[in-house]
């Protein structure tokens, strides 16, 4: 099968980052709101900077939640959150307020609580690999990926494939199946960061069973 | 563990990179393309460009050069330079910068910086501070009305509350100098702010940054040090780690 990879414009950030960023490891991605490309693609990427919120308000308004639950839930395609991307993952999100987030996961998107933090968790800090998971061949154990976030991803260890620690430890990479999500920038991690793109990009309905 | 980072800073002025000193005299360091190239493949931490033109000069924000370089582009890039409305955020973020910089307009009406983060997130906001001591005192310095009789520290708490992201500090008097960052600024700032601090101005040798380190820096941007001294960030960042600060070295 050959791969389509649509990027979710959903009016929230670094879209085009993430295109050049499959364009470097020799894929081509569409970015679109449009629901028959959706449906079309092999591959969906939903990126995305901003508030939990906001975010969640557009996918609903351009009745994304639906379309991406039948595409990624349904028909098991392969799915990659990026930062705010892996956060509307969770049942819920606590910045400004309270909001429901897409639910896939159960986990909780929380503020860093620590005083002496500074606050966003912002530059490289390393990922240590929990459960084995492709999205991570061929990248060492413990390399540093770009961060930058005020809210983590509190979650059991169920589906963590990596951690990284900010005053607390907290999941920032998991895999449940077919979706995979990151709460750091793999496109702007340099080598390492192009080489998830890159394994993601490869990873097929086969190729997981 | 968080890393500390070392950026490169540097200025975009007819449509070439150059270096200043003291805001003044500057040096071509090479087309925009070619040398965000440069760092790219040298894997920096991340990169800070600063259009002068537009901020100096008030042409409008050069989004083609910008586009030029964010595709070269695999790390973080700030933008920074003549940012003045929302849809300036939205043409520089447009395209492909991962944050933006800015100075006057935060200086005019901080609220700008809340309207920024409401739509886009504190994340992308690197609030640029430029100061100069004048009798002993810290003074904010705007490049285009020259010295004003705000307090920098002031200045940035006020940032902070706005919804801030991070500051980058320069100092003007030591820009360019390769005297060492000014410490006793950074320290007055290091004490008060919540949020990250990126020092700028006068990294000379790899020992200044590691005091700046002592000294509560988050970050450290440079430049000449990178374009007219042996010194690569590699380098730069081995010195580091050799005194126990976590960098990232590949």
């Amino acid at each position: 099968m050959s791969v389509n990879i649509v990027i979710i414009d959903y009016g929230m950030g670094n879209l085009r980052s993430v295109q050049k960023a499959f364009e470097k490891v020799g894929f081509s991605a569409i970015i679109t709101r449009d629901f028959l490309q959706i449906q079309k693609a092999s591959h969906i990427v939903l990126p995305g900077v901003g508030a939990f919120g906001d975010a969640m308000t557009n996918l609903n308004n351009l009745g994304l939640v639906e379309l991406l639950n039948t595409q990624v839930l349904e028909y098991k395609k392969p799915f990659l959150g990026i930062c705010l991307g892996m956060q509307l993952l969770a049942k819920k999100g606590y910045e400004f307020g309270e909001h429901d987030g897409l639910g896939w996961i159960d986990a909780n998107v929380v503020r860093f609580k620590d005083d002496n933090l500074k606050i966003p968790h912002v530059g490289w800090n390393n990922v240590d690999f929990h459960n084995p998971s492709v999205l991570f061949q061929g990248i060492p154990d413990h390399s540093d990926f770009y961060f930058v976030h005020s809210y983590y991803f509190d979650a059991p260890s169920t589906y963590a494939i990596g951690y990284c620690n900010y005053g607390v430890k907290f999941v920032c990479a998991i895999q449940k199946e077919n979706i995979f999500a990151t709460q750091f920038h793999p496109e702007k991690s340099q080598i390492h960061g192009l080489k998830i793109i890159e394994n993601f990009a490869n990873f097929t309905k086969e190729t997981q069973c | 563990m968080l890393k500390h980072r070392l950026i490169p800073c540097v200025l975009l002025k007819d449509w070439q990179l150059v270096k200043s000193v003291q805001f003044g005299s500057f040096r071509t360091i090479g087309h925009p393309t070619a040398t965000v190239r440069v760092y790219n493949a040298r894997n920096v931490d991340e990169l800070i460009v600063l259009d002068i033109d537009a901020s100096l000069k008030g042409e409008p924000i050069n989004t083609e050069i910008i586009t030029d370089m964010a595709n070269e582009c695999f790390m973080p890039l700030t933008i920074g330079g003549g940012i003045k409305t929302i849809e300036d955020v939205y043409a520089v973020l447009g395209a492909g910068a991962d944050k933006i910089s800015i100075n006057s307009q935060a200086i005019k009406n901080p609220y700008f910086i809340k309207e920024i983060a409401t739509i886009f997130g504190s994340q992308c906001i690197v609030c640029s501070i430029d100061i100069k001591k004048i009798d002993g005192q810290y003074r904010v310095f705007n490049k285009k009305e020259g010295l004003l009789d705000i307090d920098p520290l002031t200045l940035a708490k006020e940032y902070e509350r706005q919804g801030a992201g991070e500051i980058l500090l320069t100092s003007v008097d030591l820009e360019g100098t390769t005297l060492g960052y000014d410490i006793e600024l950074l320290k007055l700032f290091t004490d008060s702010l919540h949020i990250p601090i990126i020092i700028n101005g006068g990294m000379g040798v790899p020992h200044h940054g590691i005091e700046a380190l002592q000294n509560g820096a988050d970050a450290l941007a440079a430049a000449y040090i990178f374009h007219f001294t042996q010194y690569t960030p590699q380098m730069i960042k081995e010195e580091l780690k050799k005194s126990n600060y976590p960098v990232r070295v590949s």
